[in-house]
């Protein structure tokens, strides 16, 4: 019996699903989420900064945010339509509505506020609540009916009034018209007054409240695209330091800029490259090894990087190889060919850091998402499926073994489902509350274990299954 | 005002209450720009009471709109009772201090600021103070960004002891946890300086910016950049060396390009606020660096402010450093890799003539200009061309007419015509300068050829420019070399440039008098009256039109008046409309 089930005992027993929000317009749907409208399927989930509210954002150009009860649920708060689909004329160029990335921005006052963006356009968007309404007109009475001229004898102003509370979504800006590659990533500068926007090909910088007009910080391309060799695929800002951003490329590279140094960034000062053996080169080496995401952690040490395979910690401080490795699904060595074929081998895992850096989280295929501790470098397998999640019953770990089964639950590489994936995932900053989101569905796990938010994974792990 | 029966002159102010509120957000705008209107008629009392209650709560609208409520509560106090009453404006410019868009809360905060003038001491300490300690603590950044820019209106007018509540504030303020925070405290710091006693100046200010200064967010230490500034020009000269001078050299050499480039923005500034002594000890190295440094934006900085730096340099020593210190960083940038650092050099290098005099312009300047204006970009050769005044003042503008031909020529030949256009517009300034030989020798050609350029804007600046040379030159000129050559183009087989020679004549007939235009140019407009493409013909109309005041009467009558009566007959209908017009202007019917 292999070690490995035993071992992260701790770790999976302790996760159980909390929650888990289906985007389906019937019933009939719920059993079959493979046939869910396109537009349903969730495209990026983001925390706020204090972690009670959520935000997803789907391929219809919707933004769902959910607020944390007092009790813990978290329920649906507001839902706006971010984007919509539109044309470029110019260039004969459909423009999706999906929303690639949401963004928080730290609080300014009792509005919340968010970036979201989509191919081409980014917007601020202010999420805020009324709960007073105006009344008493002169002309008219509380029916909207008018009122007799001759009966009115005095001037009256407006009283305001409590009334049901309302959340109101509303754009604040729109940055446009920056970016002729399809804008992959943005991020918030700890400065709080600048972001960033990064396409395939060029990183943008934007003062949040001017947006008609952008900084070109980093272009990578050619004067001859027949040379093009790289694309960007992810761009960060630190997040403490306000001069320094990684940006990740399909080549497998990480690299860090010091805005500092220069107001152009495409000399980077850090290159973060792992030698790759040449003897291990074949067809997919590239294409597995280009970065799909990339985190600063917490402390704004290490940055963490997923490829196809692995997700990877670096030291800052380190440039040649990565501090930790971790295989996310080993055992898809053997398949690149038909996963190639299948355009799977294109799919952008996203990975994600626990609160307090000790646990890393990222997807895999099947509805699977994996977790690895850093300390005690245990790692487990867990399944983000309806039927878990009903009987609200603690999640149990899962195993792909390749060839025979060695025990009943074993799932063989085979019967793995690859429509299934889990790319975008996300962690409450304080808590052990984790958000999945597999196609149209959402499910929200918490570490039952620790409700009132101690965040030390390592702990909970020794804790005997209850 | 309230009447028995249904009152007249309230249904319009109701209606601007009512709208107030209306979905229309540019109907809620007009009446909050009315919202004087709406306070005159209600009174001082229910002003007070009802309206500005109302006010504090609705700032929830769009910005457009709060902003135009925080600007006109800046003058709202004689509506709400006059100083005695102006503290009920605090309530809704308070709420209005901290929404999140900046250009409302700083007109909120600039109306504060208006309004605090108008509270008497007490109702300041009373009501203001209270208010800006109540900003300054708030849960959100906003507010306390907003309290920022209030300490300075309310201390010169306050007690002792609040003074030193407000510089605890201000203290805090400066080290807060977010950075949108500190930047409002450090662009406010010089402003809070000027109000403090010199002695906490010392105490006080001058450790919040050395922190300032070192902060960890790029934004926050270049804002401490200007407050350092204004800092240096309150101190006595031998306190400068010792509380600021360390940490504006830091500035200088600071690892962020952002903080070094503003540095060399403000370095005029700075060097008027230090004095003669550290000029020369200190800024003369560090505005050398900057001229070096590696970021070309800091280079572009400093490059505009040569000029400035040299003038204002202690007079004993000017020469000396400009050329053993300046001299040797501007030729170097003559030549930099970055067309922008190029350019703005361009700009303000002649300026240095009128300091060095004659001799070391000649030796060492003069070279440096002649490889400007032979720079591959057009914008900097432009910028030399379009100061060449400095130069002639001091060695005349012979010793570089050599070199300045071939540069006008390339430039007036231009592929880009914005280029073209930015030639021309220096042509009548050079004309001047170079003289009328070496103009019709060389350049007039050039100004007749851009008349049939194939751009419409440059045949019509060459039109513009024709008429200041004329104006220069006199109308004997303009009849021995301008008025032949456009008239010429008269039988053009091209109906544009034969519509350019109408629009000239246009241009030129005022400065060119009666005489020329009656004997010249009226015979070849009348005769392009049965021109056969219609845009001319009415062209001419127009020309008649426009020429006929200079004209004397008896020519209007037996030349122009048949012509344009003839044209008024014409089968398009354009001809007649603009014959009809000139015949009326003319009042020849």
């Amino acid at each position: 019996v292999p070690p490995a089930i035993n071992s992260t005992v701790g770790l999976c027993t302790t996760c159980r699903p909390m929650q888990v929000f289906t985007k389906t317009k019937s019933e009939i749907y719920l059993f079959f989420n493979l046939v869910c409208d396109p537009a349903d399927v969730i495209s990026t989930v983001e925390f706020n900064q204090t972690g009670e509210f959520l935000a997803t954002g789907d391929k219809g150009g919707r933004v769902v945010i959910f607020q944390r009860e007092p009790q813990g649920e978290y329920n649906v708060y507001s839902t706006f339509q971010s984007h919509e689909p539109e044309f470029d004329y110019l260039k004969s160029l459909e423009i999706e509505e999906k929303i690639n990335k949401i963004r928080w921005l730290p609080p300014h006052n009792p509005a919340h506020f968010l970036l979201s963006t989509n191919d081409k356009t980014v917007k601020l968007w202010k999420v805020s609540e009324k709960d007073k309404r105006a009344e008493g007109y002169n002309l008219r009475d509380e029916e909207g009916r008018l009122k007799d001229l001759s009966t009115i004898t005095t001037l009256q102003v407006p009283v305001l009034r409590p009334m049901d509370l309302l959340v109101e979504a509303s754009p604040r800006r729109v940055f446009a018209n920056a970016h002729a590659y399809h804008i992959n990533s943005i991020s918030v500068n700890s400065d709080c007054e600048t972001y960033l926007s990064a396409d395939d090909l060029r990183i943008n910088l934007w003062h949040l409240n001017i947006t008609d007009r952008s900084f070109n910080i980093v272009d990578l391309k050619p004067e001859n695209m027949e040379d093009l060799s790289e694309v960007i695929t992810v761009a960060e800002f630190h997040p403490h330091h306000c001069h320094l951003l990684a940006f990740s490329s399909s080549t497998g590279t990480t690299r860090l800029c010091d805005m500092r140094a220069r107001a152009l960034c495409d000399q980077h000062a850090k290159l973060f490259e792992e030698a790759v053996d040449p003897s291990r080169r074949s067809f997919f080496s590239e294409i597995v090894s280009s970065v799909s995401d990339v985190k600063f952690s917490h402390s704004g040490r290490y940055l963490l990087t997923r490829d196809y395979l692995t997700v990877k910690v670096w030291d800052l401080n380190m440039e040649n190889k990565p501090v930790e490795t971790y295989q996310v699904h080993d055992y898809l060595q053997t398949k690149l060919c038909s996963l190639y074929e299948s355009d799977c081998i294109f799919d952008k895992f996203e990975c994600t850091w626990n609160g307090t850096d000790s646990v890393i989280m990222t997807g895999a295929y099947n509805n699977y998402f994996r977790m690895f501790d850093r300390a005690s470098l245990r790692d487990v397998t867990l399944e983000a499926s309806r039927e878990v999640c009903k009987r609200r019953a603690v999640l149990q770990p899962r195993r792909v073994c390749v060839g025979k089964k060695r025990k009943e639950t074993d799932v063989s590489v085979d019967s793995l489902d690859f429509r299934k994936k889990i790319l975008h995932t996300a962690w409450h900053p304080k808590e052990n509350i984790i958000a999945i989101a597999a196609s149209n569905n959402l499910y929200i796990f918490q570490d039952r274990l620790t409700p009132n938010g101690h965040h030390n994974m390592p702990e909970i792990q020794s804790a005997p299954p209850k | 005002m309230a009447g028995a029966e249904g009152d007249d002159s309230l249904y319009p102010i109701a209606v601007l209450i009512d709208e107030l509120r209306n979905e229309d957000v540019q109907l809620r705008l007009n009446s909050i720009k009315k919202l004087s209107t709406i306070a005159l008629a209600l009174g001082v009392e229910r002003t007070r009471t009802e309206l500005l209650p109302f006010l504090t709560d609705t700032i929830y609208d769009e910005d457009e709109v709060l902003l135009a409520l925080a600007e006109q509560l800046g003058s709202f106090t004689v509506l709400v009772g006059g100083p005695e009453f102006v503290h009920c404006l605090l309530p809704p410019l308070e709420s209005l201090a901290t929404v999140e868009e900046t250009v409302v809360r700083d007109k909120a905060v600039e109306s504060l600021r208006k309004i605090s003038q108008e509270h008497s001491p007490v109702d300041l300490e009373v009501h203001f103070v209270p208010l800006v300690k109540r900003l300054a603590s708030g849960d959100w950044f906003t507010s306390r960004t907003s309290a920022c820019g209030l300490f300075g209106v309310c201390y010169p007018r306050v007690s002792s002891t609040v003074k030193a509540e407000i510089r605890q504030h201000f203290r805090t303020l400066c080290s807060d946890d977010t950075p949108m925070v500190r930047r409002a405290a450090s662009s406010k710091l010089g402003e809070f300086a000027k109000v403090l006693e010199l002695d906490y100046v010392k105490s006080d200010i001058i450790p919040l910016f050395t922190a300032l200064a070192s902060d960890e967010q790029d934004s926050v230490r270049l804002l401490a950049v200007e407050a350092g500034v204004s800092i240096a020009a309150l101190l006595p000269q031998e306190d400068l060396e010792d509380l600021v001078m360390p940490t504006l050299r830091q500035a200088a050499e600071d690892k962020s390009w952002r903080v070094r480039y503003m540095v060399a923005d403000k370095f005029s500034e700075l060097q008027k606020a230090v004095g003669p002594e550290i000029t020369k000890n200190d800024l003369v190295p560090a505005f050398q660096n900057l001229l070096k440094d590696c970021e070309a934006e800091v280079r572009t900085a400093a490059a505009n402010k040569v000029k400035v730096f040299c003038e204002s340099l202690p007079e004993d020593s000017r020469e000396t450093i400009i050329m053993t210190h300046i001299l040797p960083c501007v030729k170097e940038l003559v030549s930099d890799t970055n067309q922008h650092v190029k350019s703005a050099l361009a700009s303000v290098i002649m300026g240095l003539s009128t300091i060095l005099g004659k001799d070391n312009t000649v030796e060492h300047l003069l070279p440096l200009f002649l490889v400007q204006l032979k720079d591959e970009y057009p914008e900097v050769r432009l910028n030399i061309i379009s100061n060449l005044d400095c130069v002639n003042e001091v060695i005349g503008i012979r010793q570089l007419s050599q070199s300045l031909l071939p540069a006008i020529v390339e430039l007036a030949e231009d592929a880009k015509w914005r280029v073209r256009l930015a030639i021309i517009e220096y042509m009548p300034l050079l004309a001047g300068q170079l003289g009328v030989e070496f103009f019709d020798e060389k350049l007039n050609s050039l100004c007749m050829a851009w008349l049939i350029d194939h751009v419409y804007a440059i045949r019509e600046a060459a039109t513009c420019n024709l008429m200041k040379l004329v104006e220069k030159f006199g109308a004997e000129w303009a009849q021995n070399t301008i008025v032949p050559k456009v008239l010429g183009m008269a039988n053009d087989s091209n109906y544009l440039h034969r519509m350019t020679t109408l629009f000239c004549i246009n241009a030129l007939s005022e400065v060119c008098g009666q005489e020329i235009t009656t004997k010249h140019m009226l015979p070849v407009v009348l005769k392009m009256s049965t021109d056969q493409v219609a845009n001319v013909r009415f062209n001419v109309a127009r020309c008649l039109q426009k020429i006929g005041p200079v004209l004397d009467s008896s020519a209007l009558q037996a030349e122009v008046k048949p012509v344009l009566e003839k044209l008024a007959t014409d089968q398009d209908m354009d001809v007649k409309y603009f014959a009809l017009e000139a015949i009326s202007v003319l009042a020849l019917a």
